[in-house]
């Protein structure tokens, strides 16, 4: 197994150092041969496994994924940077000369594409990890999955079911919190709702959870939600689609469409 | 990789492990004598100061968390206390406590991180942790509970540990209940005297005999060892109030770098572990001052290499005041103050693991944020590890290419520095004309 980093916070690189003793038997069962911001033995490929965490935002970025993806039998992508384009996404609506100017005294000097996407919008992707950060549960069982020939799947339904089965009481409903809950990707075990705040889609929108596999979930009726009930202004819907998984298609197509309105 | 012609000699090597983002240091040696180092990152930017603006403050603990999945509670600290200066609000009693609480986990997962897992390997003479605990399972094990005894407390506070989600302008969504703080005790125990097996285990390590002289810069508050709140201090005498940083640290940008270097007043300084550690050593608890005596280990520390003991003193201070903190915990009438909108400026520096982190906002009447201004603990120490790397150098030089990067790699190590904050992995190489 190789891990490789693209443009990304080394969050979801951290989340499989946090599986702590089961790093350790990990280290056993897989041999992991690349991983430098953990080891400084570094194999080069072929590699059955690769995680790739990051989104492709430079020239030389888009050339390396092809690398990878040639040397990879599997290619896993962890997190919301390289499943979706991540929170540096946000450029793809604005103007990056502007942007360098604004953090950068000499932006000349600064080589970056106009653009934050997605591992898939350059090479094959094998199997999809969201979550910002993953959560090391769902890491550990496609990893086990993959180490014991089995089909890769992951629930792809709404924070919603989890969070009632943990008993929490409805933020939107009860305290009018603009929850991106029935709409996002189920995997952090709904833990926004419970440390009392609204969902924020770190895990992306749900797939096929309204009329089956492939169908984008009904970002409209919640959109119009916030906007009716809870008074939320255009710009403040689209903030909410906007945001950690905002490239995302359902939520980047849902951002679009209040953008228009403002 | 190395190559020998008669002009000139080049060693590179692909990448520096262990350490956090992605970076390289090119070396240029002319007649036996070191003319540039370059510490080089090019983690590719994210923009972060730029697509903030226009975001609303409420967004913003959720956002700058991203900047860095090791110290995300940091980047939030930095965030919550600047945005409280402009709204006028002042976080005290158990809210404070809550914040001092979730900030001693972050140092403790991310210090057990690097001793254990990042730098522990280059003293026993390991590529890594993992293959590290083929040989030391019980210590490896060791450094795994620690930091997991960190990560129980981000996520008990937080809902998890990377990106926690409770941290908001004002104080937390939810905080918890004296019950289930209580209900984390028995491991911080455990992880207290660990602690100290982490100091005893370190100072019996093998040392450089390499002393330098830093300016070291850190906060200092009158009656604590510093997380949130304090003048910024340096070992030259400065001392500031965090409002007057921008007169006295400057930002600029270098050609081969995407992360900007700090000086202070031109020159540069150190953050970080070993800075923390001699500026307040006054606030250390009775059992650290105890196992430094018991130790050998005198402060003030000047040997970069020592920054491994300089984290895990601070493991065992943040294990001592969490388990102070969690004693005398009642919980607040609120999980957070009311807050009233108003127009302003505001700044605030926190003890990121890594050292003093600076954020500066600006927020127009409706809340949104119009300006933004970060400059994380790497950046600050970019410059000091060039020149540490600068005066290091001729000690190894007469080394093959391959020993001569693998210690230089040691040297970036002790500085624990996270590329991902400054932009911003390591690359190395190092030109030799003959």
């Amino acid at each position: 197994m190789a891990v490789f980093k693209f443009a990304s916070c080394d969050g979801c690189q951290l989340s499989i150092l946090n599986l702590e003793e089961d790093l350790l038997a990990l280290g056993q069962a897989l041999d992991i041969v690349y991983f430098p911001e953990a080891s400084s033995a570094m194999r080069p490929g072929p590699y059955d496994i690769a995680l790739v965490e990051g989104s492709i935002t430079t020239a030389e970025d888009a050339r390396r994924i092809l690398t990878v993806r040639q040397q990879t039998k599997r290619l896993i992508t962890i997190g919301a940077c390289a499943t979706a384009g991540g929170i540096q996404a946000l450029r793809n609506w604005a103007d990056v000369e502007s942007f360098k100017q604004v953090v950068y005294p000499s932006p000349e000097f600064i080589q970056s594409l106009s653009t934050s996407t997605p591992i898939s919008e350059h090479v094959h992707v094998d199997f999809e990890l969201w979550g910002c950060p993953i959560d090391k549960t769902q890491l550990l069982r496609v990893l086990t999955d993959l180490v014991s020939g089995v089909q890769l799947r992951l629930p792809g339904d709404s924070v919603c079911l989890e969070c009632k089965r943990r008993g929490n009481v409805c933020v939107l409903v009860a305290k009018g919190l603009p929850c991106l809950g029935p709409v996002t990707r189920t995997g952090c075990g709904a833990i926004c709702p419970s440390m009392g705040r609204d969902c924020y889609g770190c895990f992306g929108p749900t797939e096929g959870g309204r009329k089956g596999p492939g169908f984008p979930p009904n970002t409209d009726s919640l959109a119009v939600r916030f906007h009716d009930d809870l008074q939320l202004i255009p710009i403040e819907v689209l903030r909410r689609f906007r945001g950690i998984n905002g490239y995302a298609d359902a939520f980047k197509q849902e951002g679009e469409k209040w953008e228009r309105k403002k | 990789m190395a190559e020998d012609t008669s002009k000139a000699r080049t060693i590179s090597v692909g990448t520096i492990a262990r350490v956090e983002g992605e970076g390289a240091l090119r070396v240029t040696v002319k007649d036996g004598a070191v003319q540039d180092v370059e510490l080089k990152i090019f983690e590719p930017p994210r923009f972060f100061e730029a697509f903030l603006q226009g975001r609303h403050y409420e967004e913003v603990p959720d956002i700058v968390a991203r900047i860095c999945g090791i110290c995300p509670v940091a980047y939030q600290m930095s965030a919550v206390h600047a945005i409280e200066q402009v709204f006028g609000l002042q976080v005290d009693g158990a809210l404070r406590d809550l914040r001092r609480l979730l900030y001693c986990g972050e140092w403790i997962e991310s210090h057990a991180l690097h001793v254990y897992l990042l730098h522990a390997p280059d003293f026993l003479g390991y590529d890594s942790g993992i293959a590290m605990a083929k040989d030391h399972a019980a210590i490896v094990s060791r450094g795994l509970r620690l930091k997991k005894a960190g990560n129980a407390m981000m996520t008990l506070l937080g809902g998890r540990s990377v990106h926690p989600v409770s941290v908001k302008v004002g104080g937390f969504s939810r905080v918890p209940s004296r019950r289930e703080l209580e209900s984390l005790r028995g491991e911080l125990l455990w992880a207290r005297d660990a602690a100290v097996e982490t100091v005893r285990w370190v100072a019996g390590f093998d040392y450089p005999d390499f002393l330098s002289d830093y300016n070291y810069v850190a906060l200092a508050h009158p009656d604590e060892y510093p997380f949130n709140e304090g003048d910024v201090v340096a070992s030259s005498g400065l001392r500031i109030s965090v409002n007057e940083f921008e007169q006295h640290f400057t930002e600029h940008q270098v050609g081969y770098s995407t992360a900007l270097h700090c000086t202070l007043h031109g020159a540069s300084y150190l953050v970080g572990p070993l800075a923390r550690l001699n500026l307040n050593r006054e606030h250390l608890t009775p059992l650290a001052r105890q196992v430094l005596v018991d130790t050998g280990i005198a402060l003030p520390l000047q040997n970069p290499f020592h920054g491994i003991i300089a984290r895990s003193v601070e493991i065992l201070f943040a294990l001592e005041e969490s388990l102070r903190l969690i004693e005398r915990y009642e919980s607040p009438p609120a999980p957070a103050l009311p807050i009233v909108v108003r127009p302003g400026i505001g700044m605030a520096c926190t003890e990121a693991p890594r050292g003093i982190l600076y954020h500066r906002y600006e927020v127009d009447a409706d809340g949104v944020i119009r300006m933004v201004k970060i400059v994380p603990p790497t950046s600050q120490n970019q410059s000091r590890i060039e020149q540490d790397l600068r005066l290091f150098l001729p000690r190894v030089l007469d080394r093959s290419n391959e020993e001569a990067s693998l210690a230089c790699e040691r040297v970036i190590r002790c500085y624990d520095p996270c590329i991902s904050c400054a932009t911003h992995f390591l690359n190395l190489e190092i030109r030799r004309d003959q």
